[in-house]
């Protein structure tokens, strides 16, 4: 493959595609496959035929619009007339009403606040790009940012350009990625393994799947220019088993990639090569954390091993591994294309570019959103996110995942960047937004997630395997109404062992929960533990137990 | 190691699926780093990891019975049981848990007489819980048979699954 080739397949498909004047595009990602969306291009498909319009509307396969909860989401091209709640007996009104107006009981308001307010730059294609067609990427401009910086540029300035552009790492820390890769690029050895982690564990977080799910070209061009810089040669895509559709689509794209020429020996003629595969976790939580997740790719069992020595120096069998998160590595292309100066315009001064957002919960449009760094939680919420739906009251919001902790209504103004969360006691985390009102009981909420991390605990350190275990006794215990004060005294004791102790994040992140509801929410404790009440009434109390 | 390559242990029996499996581990040379994604295969093509199956595992990648056993128990989604004909997996992701999915589970839970991680006695129906199936916009969401429903209710969900056990029997 070299630019011209490339050029070539594009300009073919732009003209495959002028042909028609109508494009009708159906999101198929999970939750709209899940309400039949193939049904609806079927019918499409059918109607089509029916009414003789096979030469003059396209109908194709689409990704994610972002708004799940009212899926499934049809699109109407060139007019980008978007329909919600769409059945398979409304292809005929959908394909009626080409060049007259619009199905008004079925459009979807792309001027709300829920679009308007979003900045897209991983999702920058809104879903308009069939999924399994390579020429479709390529035809809006895919794999032009990697041919021209494997011809153009040299690996250090790759490198150069990625940590002037702020971006940090996706996954939750938010380390500089271009410190890292300039770590991986200067460690020693021939044979260096890239390494994207796409093994979306955090319960409530889809943002990951979504971006495989629709963009899977997109992960690979990323994976691609950044195993130029670092100078890797083999690489591994690690998704959860539990995404099928991900999977699928990433392994038919590396097909596709390496059929003309994108994947494989000595690249657009230059000496670098790059070998890709997907490899399936098994519904391991903790195959989050890198050391774990190497430790899956090789077929163990997926315990984590203390760091130093850094995947960077001794990663994947030893040798230096750069791993980065599926988003991460989304962010890479339009960096490169547009330059560093751009991206780090977005976003603010510490945490640059934007952020995908998994909104899910007690909140009126639950799906998946794209916002600059910057914005407030506040705005997410009640804004693009529509409020809490019911005429309920706001309790508080879910981020980070089981690492994560619970923010309550007075620190929605916080600016949404990796420093502020970290300050009112929770994490960014990969971008699950789970929104709770006033009928979710947040002893219970803590309970859930100790339950979590106990029974995902790899049993390697005895800090997270016994303290997790401990803990959850003493919450299952307080939210039976047998608690006492001293068993909060002892949760806090324990909070701060286990935080400190544990050999890796699981562990170490997994008191979160309970130390930001112990945090802001006290009194639902105290609550449950004294007057022997669930002020939510979501927890069963033993009133005749023996109380202090 | 050239000697251990060339002997390719046949597989436990004559059935045709083996050799799904044995193209798995073919395609990654035999090697011990194949081990999960051959448990993957095994699981696709019989349901289920059997005594056998890891033995036969364990002597074509030269790994050591109990690291197979040990891999095949560590992961959550490998199971050495049998499961019944009809799957039914409740997600128990935070969005779902928010929204109500444990009432789902527990109304199954009475619907088939078994805790969850079960199949019932018949062998018809087999009740599993999910981390979070990443659906989180079909909260609270169960897959009936592959097949991912969202906005389920505890009712709804309790008279699908007596229709598999009611039509069995």
């Amino acid at each position: 493959m070299n630019p011209e080739e490339l050029h070539d397949i594009a300009v073919k498909r732009r003209e495959q595609q002028a042909q028609f004047e109508n494009r009708i595009v159906v999101c198929t990602g999970t939750a709209c496959h899940a309400s039949q969306s193939e049904q609806i291009i079927d019918r499409l498909n059918t109607e089509i035929k029916g009414r003789g319009l096979t030469k003059r509307c396209a109908i194709s396969a689409g990704g994610c619009r972002g708004l799940c909860a009212a899926g499934p989401m049809v699109t109407v091209e060139p007019e980008h007339i978007l329909y919600q709640g769409v059945k398979p007996d409304d292809a005929e009104p959908i394909l009626a009403s080409l060049n007259e107006a619009p199905v008004e009981r079925l459009r979807c308001d792309t001027d709300a606040p829920f679009f308007a307010r979003q900045k897209r730059v991983v999702l920058e294609y809104n879903g308009m790009l069939d999924p399994e067609e390579i020429e479709d990427y390529i035809a809006a401009g895919g794999f032009a940012t990697f041919i021209n910086t494997l011809t153009q540029m040299q690996p250090s300035n790759v490198i150069e350009v990625v940590r002037r552009s702020g971006l940090g790492g996706r996954g939750g820390a938010g380390y500089s990625t271009g410190l890292k890769w300039a770590t991986v690029a200067k460690a020693a050895g021939r044979h260096k393994f890239i390494i994207c982690n796409g093994d979306e564990g955090d319960p409530g977080a889809f943002m990951d799947r979504s971006v495989m799910e629709d963009y899977p070209y997109r992960v690979i061009e990323g994976i691609l220019i950044a195993a130029y810089g670092i100078g890797a040669d083999e690489g591994f895509i690690y998704v959860r088993a539990e995404y099928p559709l991900a999977v699928k689509r990433l392994r038919h794209a590396l097909r596709q990639a390496e059929k003309y020429g994108l994947l494989g020996n000595d690249l657009c003629g230059t000496n670098f090569s790059l070998k890709l595969d997907v490899r399936l976790g098994a519904g391991a939580f903790v195959c989050g954390e890198e050391t774990a997740l190497m430790a899956s790719i090789e077929g163990k069992r997926g315990t984590p091993r203390p760091r130093p020595p850094y995947p960077a120096e001794s990663g994947l069998w030893g040798f230096p591994t750069l791993i980065n998160n599926v988003e991460t590595f989304a962010n890479v292309v339009p960096i490169l294309r547009e330059g560093s100066e751009w991206f780090a315009s977005i976003g603010t001064e510490r945490s640059k570019g934007t952020k995908v957002f998994a909104l899910s919960g007690q909140i009126k449009h639950t799906g998946l959103i794209e916002v600059p760094m910057g914005i407030t939680l506040r705005e997410i919420i009640f804004e693009i996110g529509g409020g809490i739906p019911g005429g309920k009251r706001f309790k508080a919001v879910q981020t980070g995942g089981p690492s994560g902790g619970c923010i309550p209504e007075q620190h929605l103004d916080i600016p949404v960047d990796y420093a502020s969360l970290a300050q009112v006691g929770s994490i960014m985390g990969s971008g699950g937004m789970i929104v709770m009102d006033e009928t979710s009981c947040m002893v219970d909420v803590a309970k859930y997630f100790m339950e979590f991390c106990m029974t995902e605990s790899c049993g390697k350190c005895i800090p997270c395997r016994v303290g997790t275990a401990q803990m959850y006794r003493l919450l299952d215990k307080i939210t039976r109404g047998e608690g006492t004060l001293d068993d909060l005294t002892l949760l806090e004791d324990l909070c701060d062992m286990v935080q400190h102790t544990s050999l890796c994040g699981l562990g170490q992140a997994a008191p979160n929960p309970v130390k930001s509801t112990l945090r802001y929410f006290r009194d639902e404790y105290l609550a449950h533990i004294v007057d022997k009440t669930c002020p939510a009434g979501v927890c069963t109390l033993h009133r005749e137990a023996v109380s202090l | 190691m050239q000697a251990a390559m060339s002997v390719v242990t046949a597989p436990p029996s004559e059935d045709k699926r083996w050799r799904i499996i044995q193209t798995t581990m073919r395609r990654q040379g035999y090697s011990p780093h194949a081990l999960i994604e051959t448990l993957h295969s095994v699981q696709a093509a019989f349901g289920y990891l059997d005594e056998a199956s890891l033995h036969y595992v364990a002597q074509s990648l030269h790994i050591p019975l109990s690291r197979v056993y040990g891999v095949a128990t560590f992961y959550n989604l490998f199971t050495l049981k049998p499961q019944g004909a009809h799957s039914c997996v409740v997600c128990l992701g935070t969005a779902c848990y928010i929204k109500g999915g444990q009432q789902i589970l527990a109304a199954l839970e009475q619907a088939t007489g078994i805790h969850r991680g079960e199949t019932t006695p018949d062998k018809q129906v087999s009740l599993v819980v999910a981390r979070c199936l990443g659906t989180c916009g079909l909260a609270p969401a169960v897959i009936f048979d592959e097949e991912i429903t969202g906005q389920v209710l505890p009712d709804e969900a309790a008279r699908r699954v007596k229709e598999w056990l009611a039509y069995e029997s």
